[in-house]
């Protein structure tokens, strides 16, 4: 079954490198962007086809290890 | 004294900080690879080192934190006993809970590699008895994660409880943001558990404890535990 584990910053945290590729992408001349925030993304597989079983294997391996709940989120996607 | 090191893959201040605790104690602490699950019998301090555990893949200092060790370093310190992180140490005694917050990417990205003056803020625990309070202190710095950040209420405590022991401050001690090198809340240098034995810091005390090659502000860190550990003996 495969997953994915979307984690963000939480809001209020400052994020230089979200900062760096902003300024980036404008000296680039990609205009319009207001704001970059970084994110990391993790796809994993989870033995078993149990969608419930596997979000709730997730959630524990992100609040044990994926995320620093202290200043970021994260979201567990089921894919299939 | 009788230290134990901790050693993880991609550690590489370990024997800078074996070699000041051999100088300043006189005996050479045990050298403690991250996979034990015990500290040596009769384990009076816990020095978490610098470096790069893991390659800080996936947050600096995530996943030696959660190292077998760990445990361990967890019982010894519910137990009152002493735990010392520096650098990659303090980023790791964060990141397993052992001490609030977590260490951000430095304000301005830069890898920062020089000297800091810090205020030493108390001088009523093991970890400063051998300063003053409100005594400036030039130690090394050498970190690009070193932007200390908690939640409001976390700084609130922090502070209300003096449990911030080292800051970044001018050579005469005034905080000011010009000398708050990686943008830390407060200009954060070090901070304490509740019950004051488990101090993390990012600047590297155990770089200047020789006279042959610079200050020697940093031997006060380790002469103080060393004559704490020997009244409590």
């Amino acid at each position: 079954m495969k997953a994915r584990v979307t984690v963000t910053l939480k809001t209020g945290v400052l994020d230089p490198q979200g900062k760096a590729i902003e300024g980036a992408l404008r000296s680039l001349g990609i205009a319009g962007v207001a704001s970059v925030r970084q994110g990391k993304v993790f796809d994993i597989e989870v033995e078993g086809g149990d969608p419930a079983r596997t979000e709730a294997l997730l959630k524990e391996a992100a609040d044990k290890l994926l995320a620093n709940t202290v200043v970021e989120n994260y979201r567990v996607d089921v894919l299939e | 004294m009788k230290a134990a090191v901790l050693v993880f893959p991609g550690i590489n201040r370990e024997r800078d900080m074996a070699r000041t605790l051999r100088l300043v104690s006189g005996r050479a602490p045990t050298m403690l690879w991250h996979a034990e699950h015990e500290l040596p019998a009769g384990t009076d301090l816990v020095v978490i080192p610098g470096g790069f555990s893991y390659g800080d893949y996936l947050r600096c200092g995530a996943i030696a934190a959660r190292a077998p060790v760990m445990d361990a370093v967890r019982a010894f310190a519910v137990r009152g006993g002493l735990v010392l992180g520096v650098c990659n140490g303090f980023q790791i005694l964060c990141e397993s809970g052992l001490l609030p917050g977590v260490l951000m990417r430095n304000q301005q990205l830069r890898f920062i590699c020089r000297d800091v003056y810090l205020r030493v803020e108390r001088s009523d625990l093991p970890f400063t008895r051998g300063y003053n309070a409100g005594q400036v202190i030039r130690v090394p710095v050498a970190h690009g994660e070193g932007n200390y950040i908690a939640d409001g209420e976390t700084i609130a405590r922090l502070e209300g409880e003096g449990r911030v022991v080292f800051r970044y401050s001018s050579p005469d001690g005034m905080i000011d943001p010009n000398w708050n090198h990686n943008g830390a809340i407060n200009a954060i240098a070090g901070i304490v558990n509740e019950a004051g034995n488990v101090l993390g810091m990012m600047p590297h005390p155990e770089n200047h404890v020789e006279a042959a090659i610079g200050p020697t502000d940093g031997r006060g860190l380790f002469a103080g535990l060393v004559e704490a550990l020997e009244r409590a003996a």
